[in-house]
């Protein structure tokens, strides 16, 4: 049990949590953040770390709110199943199964939390920025063809490895390639990069089709490339299973980008245009560069989980691949609160959530359409703290002090 | 260069601009007045795909098409309700959120879609809106072409549009929602009820981005597809904006970009060899290049995207 003073804390954290978040939304926020004051040059290194520590990092309210959502948008799957006539028991006993009842099982999780781990920190690292960018699954589209083509085109008279990191660079690159273009016209033309990354999502999917039929189809009725050959995937991390070393990749990413966001000038300079730009203007960050830097990290990133299904898991590009990982990867950063070491526990939960509804779907015919339902209930959930407050104050302290938000 | 001319500027394209802005505009204008009124929707999307999955519903209930379009209204308004009460009430953030609404439209239509009528990809067919023609009008050479016989909906819509750009610059209540999307704490003082003006207009987006997705299900066809919406709900934000929050504004830009698909659609039917993936690419483009010059030039609701909270005790 907390003490008093602890939940008031936590409680006023959060409160600056939501503030943050809409005020980023408008891209000038007008009040002028008074959090960080103005210390002197040799104190303001520690500050910086301190306060860039603290946004970066997700608190003990952030997984109780999170946590509370997940709950309740279960629970609101329970009654939709319940009410269309299923059994609700049938229904998550299955789920859970095919989320964790074998190794096999338990890596088919791994294995679809991979892309989504990608994606989530995507969409965290542009967020942390202020920046909503709803285009990674574009940007993973041309990412994963950039790999195939690289792996394709070398041949096997360069080493496997070699292969496989520049595949990995070429993924990264094609990825942050389509997510400068809404950075830079968020910028410097004000062009609202939910848009602009939305429309790019398409020309991504039109794209990578087009090459592919045109360029790179494998003869057959399917429209995709040759398999890639053995030396160049990403291995298996489980032998026998179908979780690749892609997920070891996307925990260092989650590293990586931790460790520019709370111990880097260039990471706090974002996290500072996330909070409140006009501010950072004033303190003479240069706002429209770090904002193109925040959606060519995200673009790289989401570039990556194309990289990784690509050569960990098709072998290979197929048009059309993707359930959606960019997409699941927007709920998996609003329930990781944007935070990158947040993102890790949201992915599996997805990952979870997808292995876990493709088996309720194959043995209970209960439609895995359903686990899209619970994401989005989860966004809202999350998106709105002032309902989680609610539920959290309600539980703590009897019915009647929370409510007000 | 004569066979892509006559392409271009063949007259069926611009009967089929008009047929295909209509969903595209009638959520634009919702986005107009949600967004006048200080909530940004992105929840547009879900909110036509809403509409077009209630459409098809009501007429499967009833066996007629225009309960149909009576369920698609209320079904579209009950998203704009969910909506409003997370960006309102719960100060949720209204880009998240709408993001979250779409996500969960799509999961909840492909879900009942499946529980009713056992299969994931289309619906049943069910009856769908008859084509209307003008008497008169239809006998006069080229306007009888363009606006002759169509759909009641697309003249529904032109009816519509007229009558949102009159009730939002012409009226007090549109006075009220302009006030409270662009300075709340003034449209408070002189005792107008902010956050009832915001329900009031995110609820009506809904209404008619709901009426926009009917469209698609119950008259350009009469079955309901996973996901027919098909990003026209960002379309339309995006014609919004290009129109500047003005009704008539959002139906000229999505005349534009119907104009585009319309071409695209054309081009793919014709001796014109381009490959389709690459014509199918242009709607979104075209979106993105008139957004980018649209901005620069445009001016949101100043009190956008903002919880207000009123002064008064409750």
């Amino acid at each position: 049990m907390k003490d008093g003073e602890t939940e008031r804390r936590c409680e006023h954290e959060h409160e600056r949590e939501h503030e943050h978040e809409h005020r980023h939304e408008r891209g000038c926020g007008h009040q002028v953040s008074t959090r960080e004051g103005e210390p002197s040059r040799g104190a303001a290194a520690r500050v910086v770390r301190r306060a860039a520590g603290r946004l970066a990092r997700p608190g003990v309210s952030d997984i109780a709110y999170s946590a509370v959502a997940v709950l309740l948008a279960l629970v609101i799957g329970a009654i939709l199943i319940a009410a269309s006539g299923y059994s609700v028991i049938d229904a998550y006993a299955n789920l859970f199964d095919g989320a964790f009842g074998s190794i096999y099982n338990f890596a088919n999780t791994l294995m679809m939390a991979t892309p989504l781990l990608f994606t989530g920190l995507s969409v965290a690292v542009a967020f942390q920025c202020g920046l909503f960018n709803v285009g990674a699954e574009g940007q993973l589209y041309v990412g994963g063809l950039a790999s195939a083509v690289v792996v394709l085109v070398l041949g096997p008279a360069v080493p496997g490895v070699v292969r496989v990191l520049l595949a990995l660079v070429a993924g990264a690159l094609a990825g942050a390639v389509l997510a400068a273009g809404p950075g830079y016209m968020k910028a410097r033309l004000g062009a609202h990069e939910v848009i602009t990354t939305i429309m790019l999502n398409y020309v991504g999917v039109f794209l990578t089709t087009f090459l592919v039929k045109t360029y790179l189809k494998e003869p057959g009725p399917v429209d995709q490339t040759p398999l890639l050959p053995v030396g160049a995937r990403l291995p298996e991390l489980i032998p026998g299973t179908r979780v690749s070393w892609g997920i070891v990749l996307g925990v260092a990413a989650v590293m990586a980008v931790d460790y520019i966001l709370r111990r880097t000038s260039v990471g706090y300079e974002i996290q500072t245009v996330g909070r409140n730009a006009a501010a950072a203007e004033y303190a003479g960050v240069n706002v429209p560069g770090r904002i193109v830097l925040a959606m060519v990290m995200s673009g790289a990133i989401a570039g990556l989980a194309g990289s990784s299904v690509v050569m960990g898991t098709l072998y290979r590009f197929i048009t059309n691949f993707s359930p959606g990982y960019g997409f699941t990867g927007i709920a998996v950063a609003v329930l990781a609160r944007n935070k990158p070491w947040g993102v890790l526990p949201a992915a599996l939960l997805f990952g979870m959530l997808q292995s876990g509804g493709m088996s309720m779907q194959l043995f209970a015919r209960i439609p895995a359409d359903l686990m899209t339902l619970v994401q989005g209930i989860v966004i809202l959930f999350v998106a709105a703290p002032a309902l989680a407050s609610m539920f959290l104050a309600r539980s703590r302290a009897g019915a009647g002090t929370g409510g007000r938000g | 260069m004569r066979e892509i001319l006559d392409v271009i500027f063949d007259i069926n394209n611009v009967t089929a601009t008009i047929r295909m802005a209509t969903p595209i505009a009638l959520a634009a204008m919702g986005g107009a007045f949600s967004e006048r009124s200080g909530v940004i929707n992105i929840g547009l999307e879900g909110m036509i795909l809403t509409g077009a999955f209630c459409g098809v519903l009501g007429s499967y209930i009833s066996g007629s098409p225009w309960l149909g379009v009576l369920f698609a209204v209320v079904g579209g308004g009950l998203m704009g309700a969910i909506l409003a009460v997370f960006a309102i009430k719960l100060k949720a953030d209204h880009v998240v959120s709408g993001v979250g609404l779409n996500i969960f439209a799509l999961g909840l239509t492909s879900w009942l879609m499946q529980v009713l009528w056992k299969n994931r990809g289309t619906s049943v067919s069910v009856n769908g809106l008859p084509m209307f023609s003008i008497p008169v009008v239809r006998d006069v050479p080229v306007l009888g072409t363009i606006l002759g016989t169509h759909s009641p909906l697309v003249y529904m819509m032109l009816i519509l549009i007229f009558l949102g750009w009159v009730v939002m610059f012409k009226t007090p209540l549109g006075l009220r929602i302009r006030m409270a999307g662009e300075h709340p704490e003034a449209a408070d003082t002189v005792g107008i009820n902010v956050h009832a003006v915001q329900y009031f207009s995110v609820i009506l987006s809904g209404c008619l981005a709901g009426l926009g997705g009917a469209y698609l299900s119950l008259a350009q066809l009469n079955w309901f597809s996973m996901n027919m919406s098909a990003g026209r709900g960002y379309m339309a934000l995006a014609a919004n904006i290009f129109g500047q929050w003005n009704p008539i504004g959002g139906l000229g830009a999505s005349f534009l970009f119907a104009f585009t698909d319309a071409l695209q659609m054309r081009i793919q039917t014709s001796p014109i060899k381009l490959p389709t993936d690459i014509i199918q690419m242009l709607p979104y483009i075209l979106t993105i290049l008139v957004l980018a010059g649209a901005v620069i030039r445009s001016r949101p609701p100043a009190a956008l995207g903002r919880h207000y909270e009123s002064g008064r005790a409750a």
